[in-house]
């Protein structure tokens, strides 16, 4: 449908002129990149766009977008970017933000962004460290990591992204890896499109503080049998030659090999994103290795009522049967007096 | 109805109500000075209420009050002492008694002096006799039993009988005062059109009372208070929630903005956005959030996006504000952050007055970071303060904090209704389209306001944020880029100077001694110190509202008095804050850190001391 198109840009349009500062290798160059070859697809005028964010090293993103943009403080970008779309809701916001950004100093926003499902963008780097302060550990990441402020490893249990977003009535949650730039851009337009607040988790690379964190799942050889890509409508099959798969097994998911004990395509589970009851989803997006695969794609995209649509709503009803229509009127409303 | 033919006429009047706090005692008193202002009396109003919805019953602590103060003069107070007294329970004569002038009259709920009653309040034996209250008119009336016996065809259970006996008390002090019951009937057939018998019992209880201070003679004679003597216009009576509330809906109406506003609920500020809550009709945002800082950011959003944008809050909610109003300060958007003060640190004096963040008000953030700060003095002028500091927030884009206290807040006053014509323009400095590469820093030489360019707008697109940059909006830790920009930021704020009044002086321009106050304790000094001119005394009064910045003329002002007294609700944060600013005076100090607001006689004894010490 490109040619259809009334906004056509390259992804160059969408570089700013700012000298990109993340650490050579880092997997933020990667999402930054396919940021802008989705946005070069979406049919939305580049001045529509804006980037907010927190603080930390993805958070810098903002500077380096030809866009709108506003590098706010630690974890405040959900609450900036409700407020921004609330005040203009024909913008397309993004907010960018890390682990540590969104889960720990900036939760609250986080979560009531997402059950008022402001219509947002929220890229969540995970990384699974704290990278700018140069290495502590973060609120996903791993029991047992050692860290500068876990010598002796964490006794904490980490959030699970997806289960946090589907937990505060998320309606839309998906995942990517960094460096598969194919899939993030897929993600990134099918998360614009979405009505309502939109979370997309990347499981980024630091490669100074936390390097391979997420190798054991996304490395290049063994990344097709510990991952499975879900798209809407199809069976759940992954692995190298296509032989594994998921079924629901009571009420637990199970992986199981096509072929054995004559399990075929057919007792899959099809993914259902658009389903409005969270169940599967909610075991999807927290299958963990080596137990399952990690799921990765669109896990959940259900319509809903965005917060900013019904107060702009609720405005319009109340003022078409108002009583008062400006401020005079309003002065003057109620018990007054003369005084001649 | 009768009138009352040997009414004496009085310039003015104190009345308190006080109970139980489910008594309904802001309620009576807010239908007193309701009647009271369409009556054409000046008034002023202040309710003191507990922090807890419900204390425990009977107790001092439980106590609500509303004192009311009307006059045929202009009034700037709620008054001091009382010349009625209603007190529902013995725990309201206890929290009371000391506020009432000697001679004065208290109305009292007979029935409900039990023996328990009189120890929960921590008497021994009847109150009356404990506070020698031989000198006082004391109408002893068996209220309760009164109202069961009005209503004893009603049909309606206990509990919702005695809940009107607040009615049988406010329609005795009607008939004290001479007052019509008209505007109160309104009132019940309105608020319950929906049960008519609940407002015809209202209405019954309400003449009851009335009729029972008429046949027992309560007073004889009884008091009239003409009309006051005031400006020609429409007036309407406003509290200083409401009237901020208002002045942001018309800045945001003159400046063609919408206006957002971002706020967690707060004792006492709530009523701001509750009040902005109802106006959708107007297509105000108001957006409920889920803390404090999540308020001012999603403000800080709003403006971003080209709305006038605002937060309100208490000191508690301030402190949480703080790094966001530093962020505000650093991308130089304009907001309004309102703080409605109450007494302090940390939680403590949730519904009580007090002025003790201004220091947090003016400095509390880190970094070099300085915002307009201005306070509003009376209820109705913080619809003033508000549209100014709208303004000051939009022209000159920058942080504006606009100060209030529990005092104003809830406490109400006639307001001279002004028409949306007569309000100076606003005029935000929005960036031209032409504007492009728009650079987010440049300045306007004179006023050094950078250009405000809203998002949608094609061509303009930029990058604002928290770190240090340079004009252009680039990242920059250059060490003189830095102080550049520390010094820009504070001239822009500087010069605000240039745009706001001089300081007005109430009274002679030169003499003994200037009484120096700020924000919401004005009423209170300047009560004292035209009394104290009456009396022929050589002094005058300064109240601020502008703070940061101070008017110019603040040292020609000061330098024609001998003496200056800085008074306040806080132990002197004003008069630290002018050591800084004008080191050249010595400031006397009169501090009050009670919750409550000065009285007249202890600004007046302080004032005569220090005319005396030579």
């Amino acid at each position: 449908m490109a040619e259809m198109q009334t906004c056509k840009y390259t992804p160059k349009d969408f570089k700013s002129d700012q000298e990109v500062r993340w650490c050579p290798g880092c997997g933020d160059h990667a999402v930054l990149n396919a940021v802008q070859k989705a946005l070069a697809e979406l049919d939305i005028p580049k001045e529509k766009f804006v980037f907010v964010s927190g603080i930390g090293c993805s958070s810098r993103f903002p500077y380096y977008m030809n866009t709108y943009g506003f590098h706010g403080i630690h974890g405040r970008a959900s609450a900036i970017a409700t407020g921004l779309k609330t005040a203009n809701p024909e913008l397309s916001v993004w907010q960018i933000t890390g682990d540590g950004d969104a889960l720990a100093i900036g939760g609250n926003h986080f979560i009531h962004a997402i059950r008022r499902n402001i219509d947002i963008n929220i890229i969540l780097f995970n990384n699974e460290i704290y990278g700018l302060t140069k290495g502590q550990y973060s609120p996903t990441s791993n029991k047992g990591l050692v860290t500068k402020t876990s010598p002796f490893g964490t006794v904490e249990e980490p959030f699970s992204v997806g289960e946090l977003a589907i937990g505060a009535k998320g309606k839309f949650f998906a995942r990517t890896v960094d460096a598969d730039v194919t899939l993030s851009i897929r993600i990134y337009i099918e998360a614009a499109k979405h009505k309502g607040t939109s979370v997309i988790e990347v499981l980024q690379n630091c490669v100074i503080f936390n390097d391979g964190i997420h190798d054991v799942v996304t490395g290049r050889e063994v990344r097709d049998d510990r991952t499975i890509i879900l798209k809407h409508g199809s069976p759940m099959i992954f692995g190298k030659n296509n032989d594994k798969g998921l079924l629901l097994d009571g009420l637990k998911l199970k992986v199981v090999k096509l072929g054995d004990d004559g399990i075929s395509e057919k007792d899959l589970i099809v993914h259902d994103a658009f389903e409005s009851n969270p169940g599967i989803q909610y075991m999807l997006a927290n299958m963990r290795y080596p137990e399952y695969p990690v799921a990765l794609g669109v896990i959940r995209s259900v319509p809903g009522h965005t917060y900013e649509n019904d107060i702009e709503e609720q405005i319009k009803s109340i003022q078409k049967n108002a009583q008062i229509k400006c401020v005079d009127e309003l002065l003057t409303s109620g018990s007054t007096w003369k005084v001649e | 109805m009768a009138k009352n033919s040997d009414a004496i006429k009085r310039e003015e009047v104190v009345i308190r109500f006080s109970g139980d706090s489910g008594d309904g005692m802001q309620l009576t008193g807010t239908l007193f000075s309701d009647t009271a202002a369409l009556y054409g009396n000046d008034l002023s109003t202040f309710p003191d209420y507990p922090a807890e919805i419900r204390a425990p019953k009977g107790t001092i602590g439980g106590v609500s009050g509303f004192q009311v103060h009307l006059g045929h003069s202009e009034i700037e107070t709620p008054g001091d002492y009382a010349d009625v007294l209603v007190a529902m329970n013995p725990a309201a004569v206890k929290a009371n008694a000391m506020w009432l002038r000697p001679g004065g009259t208290i109305i009292i709920d007979k029935d409900n002096f039990t023996e328990k009653n009189i120890e929960k309040a921590g008497y021994i034996k009847d109150p009356v006799t404990e506070e020698k209250l031989e000198s006082y008119n004391v109408i002893a009336t068996p209220i309760s039993s009164m109202v069961k016996e009005a209503l004893k065809d009603f049909g309606l259970d206990t509990k919702s009988v005695l809940r009107t006996k607040n009615m049988f008390a406010l329609g005795m002090v009607y008939w004290l005062f001479d007052r019509k019951l008209k505007y109160t009937e309104q009132y019940f057939e309105k608020k319950f059109h929906k049960r008519p018998e609940i407002a015809e019992a209202n209405k019954v209880v309400l003449r009851a009372g009335y009729y029972y201070g008429k046949t027992i003679e309560a007073l004889n004679p009884v008091i009239k208070i003409e009309p006051a003597q005031i400006a020609r216009g429409t007036y309407r009576n406003i509290s200083g929630n409401t009237a901020t509330a208002w002045g942001f809906i018309a800045a945001a109406e003159k400046a063609g903005l919408k206006l957002f506003i971002g706020s967690y609920p707060i004792t006492p500020a709530t009523g701001i956005l509750e009040e902005l809550a109802l106006r959708k009709d107007l297509g105000i945002i108001t957006f409920q959030a889920e803390d404090e800082i999540a308020g001012i950011c999603t403000a800080l959003g709003a403006s971003f996006a080209g709305n006038l944008a605002i937060t309100s809050t208490s000191g508690p909610g301030l402190a949480l504000k703080s790094e966001a109003i530093g962020l505000a300060v650093m991308a130089e958007l304009p907001v309004v952050v309102i703080n409605v003060q109450r007494g302090g640190p940390s939680t403590g004096l949730p519904t009580k007055t007090e002025q003790s963040d201004l220091m947090q008000a003016i400095y509390g953030r880190n970094g070099e970071c300085p915002v307009v700060v201005i306070a509003a003095s009376t209820p109705a002028n913080c619809f003033h303060f508000a549209y100014e500091a709208a303004k000051i927030a939009l022209e000159h884009m920058t942080p504006v904090l606009l100060l209030s206290d529990g005092f104003l807040a809830n406490g109400t006053e006639p307001w001279r209704i002004p028409q949306m014509k007569d309000l100076p323009q606003i005029n935000p400095p929005f960036a031209d389209k032409s504007d492009t590469p728009f650079i987010p820093y440049k300045r306007n030489s004179e006023t050094l306001v950078r250009s405000w360019a809203i998002p949608g707008t094609p061509g303009l697109e930029h990058r604002i944020g928290s770190l240090e940059k340079t004009i252009k909006g680039t990242v920059s830790y250059v060490p003189e880029n830095h102080e550049m920009m520390v010094k820009l930021r504070a001239d822009k704020v500087a010069k605000v100077a240039d745009k706001i009044p001089d300081l007005k002086v109430y009274g002679e321009e030169s003499g003994e001694l200037l009484v120096v106050g700020w924000g919401g304790s004005r009423g209170y000094l300047m009560i004292a110190v035209r009394e104290l001119q009456t009396e022929g005394k050589k002094v005058s009064l300064a109240n601020f509202n502008y703070i940061n910045p101070l008017p110019k003329n603040v040292r020609d002002v000061f330098r024609k008095f001998k003496k200056i007294l800085v008074a306040e609700l806080n132990m002197g944060q004003f008069a630290d804050y002018l050591r800084i600013k004008c080191q050249e005076f010595d400031y006397e100090q009169i501090n009050k850190v009670q919750g409550l607001p000065f009285t007249v006689k202890e600004v007046k004894e302080k004032c005569l001391k220090l005319l005396e010490d030579k």
